[in-house]
């Protein structure tokens, strides 16, 4: 029987970051994916003869540095220059679109000159703040029990950077850091279109609105992301997400990890407290030092593990880890390319979002909170095969879309309702597309449910896990095990339901593989 | 999966969840309630001297406190244990669920079997101790000191095991004494003879059954005896009229707090706090420290707090540790302070009396390691005797002593004597 290192459950991003970093480290490593393919909500899909579109995760915009350097990832295929970088443009039905120009608006055009300087002092001023934090959305949180020296510098370092904002900086920092983005926003600029789109950003693939408390750490977590060097850019992988997958795969193969697919893993096997192996569905069973499971965290205890192999009280607050997703993902394969109103060539390549003011916003979110859809959805869209003709037939085009809110929980079930949200969804499509569901040749909605499904994700949520304060740092997945480790010795949290959380950053994978180094597992 | 029932009285319609907890778990709708023996002990009651056990109106005393004491050690005393609380578990998997909640292995407890157990938190600190029952291969009563449904529940998730509250569904009554066997065989309990120390089995009583097991707090032959509440005056009656002419006698607590001390058992939140009634950090005490790491079983598979316990083991975490005293003189050191060579405070008397069975001045006390665990000589009790509004200061030696402080054969005796 051959025996590993380690065994990675979940072939997603993170589990293939975790596996290529342990192999890396001499380990001998095996990652075990459910699905026929490997990849997870990052995968390109066919979803249309002919049309292939990322399957959830459609914006790339944090691969974490140290992921790409660590793996290398620009000798296995994945590169990511300047050029890459696609602007988000702020539909209007009233007007021109808005955009935010390179590295999450460098430059803005569309708005007064008055607005244009307000957005040069606040995007520098979010930027400064989202760096304050930076450190702490990347590394293992801080252990509160026992502090490493290194740890405490790290804090220290911290300290010192807030310390040099100077004064009046340090003191905004801290007066806004909980605040709600939409009050932030009220207090420094004017145009709805702007504040529309940054309130949109914060709220993405949460449960909240603009103007529920502590909003605006939405926000800092996307601008705490950065690729190409640049914080808060973004860009559309050639090839879909799929490719970025694509790279990581190289990497961890490079490095030796053996990846099964269609394996599912039925149960973690734990004797006397501690992990030794996994039962396959097969009913194969497989044995390793450490197991690392790069799914979900709620999946993981009290599915894989089983409630009687953990203490009650950790149950318990794995149980109440909120999940339950607010986006929907819509794929459509369109005859042609759409024509947004106002909207130029380079804009149709970037990012489109509906969302034209904090107050649409927040009234989209209004009816999630009672378990109905939004009436007017906001969402993000794409239209990658403009720039990568790969991804459709000739002249016809790829429409990829993120909408919220589509609570998971639907009080009237999603069976019913599906299609009522997607009348809804193209009405507004046809708001500012005209002529777009003519061209419609085949549609694919993923509601959370569908999401759940499709990709074992709990509640459809991408995060794993809602990313508010309260599920945040030393309290994600859960309050007192935070740092990857779990209370069943020899398994180790790798997904995005550990800190920092969900996007494609491959930093969960990252901080999980170096603690199992550190902790010689 | 598991439930909250409730057997009786009948609740009022329930929606959610969280409600049918609440509701199955209302006897704090209701101060003081009234146990179902009540109507016996009301009648008996001459001192009138009463306290809050967990909700119901319990006698302290209820003629004489050292007769009563007395009736333990050389007759038969009726105590009334119906305010303990009590769970009945049941399932497939109660056996699987309870081995995980406790610290016992329960796989080694038979049905018709009763063993004293505890469980923990997830830190290792004990949340309570009590007895569990195994009434059959699928089926448990467990009996506490504290309520502890929500944990219970929560602990079942992934089980199959019903959790149900049966404290006011289930009168209790504690037999105890030499001639409490005698009781029984004169009450007409056939084959009670067979019972050995921790059995239990049921028996016919007035058109239903009464569960009996030779258990007790008291450290003396004894029995314990649940009734459906309905059933609960008619074996009281049974018991009183044929216990006449052997002395049997209703007791309060305080008679029995005074046999359980000499048998050295602990009482919670007397001897030591539960985890979930802590506030202080401090006071939060493991199995180890309480002298209860007997019950631990590392090998029978996870339970809860094992890993914290392993590892206070491993790491020499253990800061407390209960013990006997037999401490010079005969004034009880109720609640003193205990010193190493008489200065430096080392820890707390819980509990302490004149043994009169013992005839030595016994206590319990929790003492700040390693005193009391590698460092035993040079210990001392400073005992503040009131004496006509005068405190007569005694610096008393003390000495770490064996549990129990008395052992009587007659517990473990078979078949018991015929006194």
């Amino acid at each position: 029987m051959t025996s590993f290192d380690a065994i990675v459950i979940g072939g997603g991003h993170n589990g293939l970051v975790a596996a290529a970093v342990l192999a890396k480290s001499g380990r001998k490593v095996l990652v075990l994916e459910a699905a026929t393919d490997i990849g997870g909500a990052a995968r390109t899909e066919e979803f249309a003869p002919g049309f292939r579109v990322s399957s959830v995760a459609h914006v790339l915009n944090r691969l974490h540095p140290d992921v790409v350097k660590t793996l290398e990832l620009e000798r296995h295929g994945l590169e990511i220059a300047r050029g890459d970088f696609v602007p988000s443009v702020a539909l209007s039905r009233d007007g021109p679109p808005l955009v935010l120009h390179g590295a999450y608006g460098e430059a803005l055009t569309g708005a007064s000159s008055s607005e244009q300087t307000a957005w040069k002092e606040l995007s520098a001023q979010l930027l400064r703040y989202a760096g304050i934090l930076k450190p702490f959305l990347s590394r293992r949180p801080p252990d509160l029990s026992a502090m490493s020296l290194l740890e405490t510098a790290a804090l220290g370092q911290t300290a010192l950077a807030l310390k040099k904002l100077g004064k009046e900086d340090m003191r905004d920092f801290l007066r806004v850091l909980l605040m709600n983005v939409a009050d932030l926003l009220d207090e420094q600029l004017t145009d709805d279109r702007l504040k529309g789109l940054l309130a949109f950003d914060a709220t993405l693939g949460g449960h909240l609105g603009p103007r529920s408390p502590t909003s605006l750490l939405g926000l800092y977590y996307r601008l705490a992301g950065e690729i190409g060097g640049a914080a808060g850019a973004q860009a559309l992988p050639k090839g879909g997400m799929g490719a970025v997958v694509t790279a990581i795969r190289a990497a961890a193969e490079k490095a030796g990890v053996t990846i099964r697919a269609a394996s599912p893993v039925a149960k973690i096997i734990v004797e006397k407290g501690r992990a030794v192996g996994v039962a396959l569905d097969n009913g194969e069973v497989l044995h390793a030092k450490a197991i690392v499971s790069a799914i979900n965290p709620a999946t993981t205890v009290l599915d894989l593990v089983g409630p009687r192999e953990v203490d009650t009280g950790f149950v318990r607050k794995v149980k109440n880890i909120r999940m339950k997703g607010n986006a929907a993902k819509l794929n459509l394969a369109l005859d042609r390319p759409p024509q947004f109103v106002g909207v130029d060539a380079a804009g149709h390549k970037g990012r489109l979002v509906i969302a034209p003011s904090p107050d649409h916003v927040e009234r989209a979110f209004n009816p999630c909170k009672y378990g109905e859809f939004s009436p007017e959805p906001v969402m993000e869209i794409t239209l990658p095969s403009l720039a990568d003709p790969s991804l459709a037939p000739a002249g016809a085009c790829v429409l990829s879309a993120v909408v919220q809110y589509a609570p998971y929980a639907l009080k009237e079930g999603w069976g019913a309702s599906k299609p009522k949200f997607l009348k809804a969804i193209m009405a507004q499509l046809e708001a500012y597309a005209p002529g777009i569901s003519k061209t419609v040749l085949h549609s694919e909605l993923l509601t959370p449910t569908d999401i759940e499904a499709r990709y074992r994700m709990p509640g459809g949520h991408w995060h794993h896990g809602e990313l508010q304060a309260d599920q945040m740092l030393m309290s994600r997945p859960v309050s007192g095990w935070s740092g990857y480790d779990t209370p069943v010795e020899g398994l180790f949290l790798a997904g995005a339901g550990s800190h920092p959380g969900g996007g494609v950053s491959g930093r969960p994978g990252l901080n999980a593989a170096r603690r199992i180094i550190a902790m010689r597992g | 999966m598991a439930k909250a029932t409730r057997k009786k009285p009948a609740v009022t319609e329930i929606d959610a969840p969280a409600d049918a907890r609440t509701a199955a778990q209302s006897h704090f709708r209701t101060l003081r309630l009234g146990t179902p023996f009540q109507p016996r002990i009301d009648a008996l009651a001459r001192t009138d001297d009463w306290y809050n056990w967990a909700g119901y109106r319990a006698p302290h005393s209820l003629w004489d406190e050292e007769l009563e004491y007395f009736a333990i050690r050389s007759q038969a005393a009726l105590f009334d244990i119906s305010p303990m609380t009590k769970y009945r578990i049941e399932g497939s998997d109660a056996e699987a669920f309870l081995n995980r909640v406790t610290l016992r292995d329960v796989a080694k407890l038979k049905p018709g079997r009763v063993h004293y157990t505890a469980w923990c938190d997830d830190a290792g600190f004990v949340l309570d101790d009590g007895t569990l029952f195994r009434l059959s291969p699928t089926r448990f009563r467990l009996c506490s000191q504290e309520r502890h449904l929500p944990w219970l529940l929560d602990s079942a998730i992934g089980s199959e095991v019903t959790v149900e509250e049966e404290t006011e569904a289930v009168g209790g009554l504690a037999l105890q004494g030499p001639t409490s066997f005698a009781v029984l065989v004169d009450a007409g309990f056939a084959g009670v003879d067979k019972l050995k120390i921790f059995d239990l089995a049921e028996f016919p009583h007035d058109g239903g059954t009464v569960t009996i097991s030779r258990t007790g707090f008291t450290g003396d032959l004894g029995y314990e005896l649940f009734v459906p509440a309905e059933k609960a005056l008619s074996l009281w009656d049974r018991l009183m009229i044929a216990g006449e002419l052997r002395g049997i006698r209703a007791i309060g607590y305080t008679a029995l707090n005074r046999a359980r001390l000499e048998a050295g058992l602990i009482v919670a939140n007397a001897d030591f706090t539960t985890a979930e009634h802590a506030i202080r950090t401090d006071r939060l005490r493991m199995p180890d420290e309480i002298g209860l790491g007997f019950m631990i079983d590392l090998e029978k598979g996870h339970f809860n707090g094992r890993r914290a316990i392993l590892e206070a083991r491993t790491k020499r975490k253990l800061r407390h540790v209960l013990v006997g005293l037999e401490i010079e003189g005969n004034i009880p050191a109720e609640h003193a302070i205990v010193y190493y060579k008489k200065s430096q405070e080392v820890g707390l008397v819980s509990a302490a009396m004149w043994s009169p069975m013992a005839k030595r001045n016994i206590a319990l006390a929790s003492l700040k390691r390693p005193f009391g665990d590698t460092m035993v000589e040079d210990l001392w009790v400073e005992i503040y005797a009131m004496r006509e509004l005068q405190y007569q200061k005694l610096m008393k030696r003390a000495k770490v002593v064996q549990r129990p402080f008395i052992k009587l054969d007659r517990r473990t005796a078979n078949p018991p004597a015929d006194f």
